[in-house]
């Protein structure tokens, strides 16, 4: 038995066994994690959920419950449901406006030649009515004028 | 005719639990005879007694959400024992920021083809907090009410405003909470 006793052992009152199925992942000094895990799924499943992993793995099956039980405790209607279904939407909106910023990009990328082709077929219209105006009331042709 | 043969059978609870369906019975509305595999999840991952407890502290008209919460937590335990529910929101936590971190590169593209820059840039990661304040606002969608069909039907109503406890596992993305995949080492420790 240890000196001192797992979290888990110390709210259930009874002896901690050296081998404690708890005693890594829920210590003495952090009663909180084992209440609220107790709380939402009970000791004993919680402790058949740590078995039925190997041992590698428990660390992350204890930290995991404790979010989800913290999360059921502060919402107790939807639990970390609540956060997947936020998550869920966030992605959808954020793939609707990358999608219109997209449409924006590709519409300006289309303008964008058609522009420069207005803004050339402009400047050989003004250059053409220029030579002509100029050609017909004057006899020299003055290239400083370009 | 004679009405639904569910009238008179034992809800889903009862039916596992091998006991009579009383007339209240708290499980009977939510837990249908015609689905034996939901009840067999949450027995499993929560305990009857445990789910009795959580639904005596609603409201009668909560309890519905409650009970399909509480389906689709069991069910992704069960389907992943390591991290249940959690792995699919670290996957999802990642997926918004891949997508945060497109929708800056496409904005910042955005506004230099706007100043007739007509240079395309190669996808660079824009520090610039302005560029995140056109449309997508993450943080106000938090203070919203949305419906939304999510997990196993119902409507969630909901959206969570506490902070999350520890870090979440580095999930890979080829885990799939509702198919098979491999038990990464997470690293999620508090």
């Amino acid at each position: 038995m240890t000196c001192t006793r797992c979290a888990a052992c110390k709210q259930l009152r009874r002896r901690c066994p050296s081998n404690c199925i708890f005693l890594p992942y829920f210590p003495p000094n952090n009663p909180q994690r084992f209440s609220y895990v107790h709380r939402i799924y009970g000791a004993s499943n919680v402790g058949k959920m740590l078995q039925q992993v190997e041992e590698h793995q428990r660390a992350d099956v204890a930290d995991s419950l404790y979010y989800e039980a913290y999360c059921r405790i502060k919402d107790p209607v939807y639990g970390c449901v609540g956060i997947i279904t936020v998550l869920h939407e966030e992605i959808y909106h954020a793939q609707c406006q990358l999608a219109k910023v997209q449409a924006e990009i590709d519409l300006l990328k289309a303008q964008a030649p058609v522009q420069g082709e207005l803004l050339g077929l402009q400047v050989n219209e003004f250059l053409a009515n220029q030579n002509g105006a100029y050609c017909s009331t004057q006899s020299s042709f003055d290239p400083s004028f370009y | 005719m004679a009405s639904s043969s569910s009238y008179n059978s034992p809800c889903a609870a009862c039916k596992f639990l091998r006991r009579k369906c009383l007339p209240g019975c708290i499980f009977s509305p939510y837990f249908p005879p015609e689905e034996p595999q939901k009840f067999i999840n949450v027995h499993k991952i929560f305990g009857a007694s445990n789910v009795t407890k959580l639904l005596n502290e609603l409201s009668p008209h909560q309890r519905e959400d409650a009970v399909n919460s509480l389906a689709y937590e069991a069910e992704a335990r069960v389907r992943d024992p390591v991290y249940g529910c959690v792995g699919a929101i670290s996957f999802l936590q990642r997926q918004v920021e891949r997508l945060q971190k497109e929708l800056d590169a496409a904005n910042a593209d955005l506004i230099r083809y706007a100043c007739n820059d007509f240079t395309p840039t190669p996808p660079l990661p824009v520090p610039n907090m302005a560029l995140r304040q056109r449309p997508v606002e993450f943080s106000r969608r938090l203070s919203m009410g949305h419906h939304h069909d999510g997990g196993s039907g119902g409507g969630f109503n909901q959206t969570p405003s506490f902070p999350i406890p520890y870090t979440l596992p580095n999930w890979n993305d080829h885990q799939n909470p509702s198919g098979d995949h491999i038990h990464g080492g997470g690293g999620g420790s508090i």
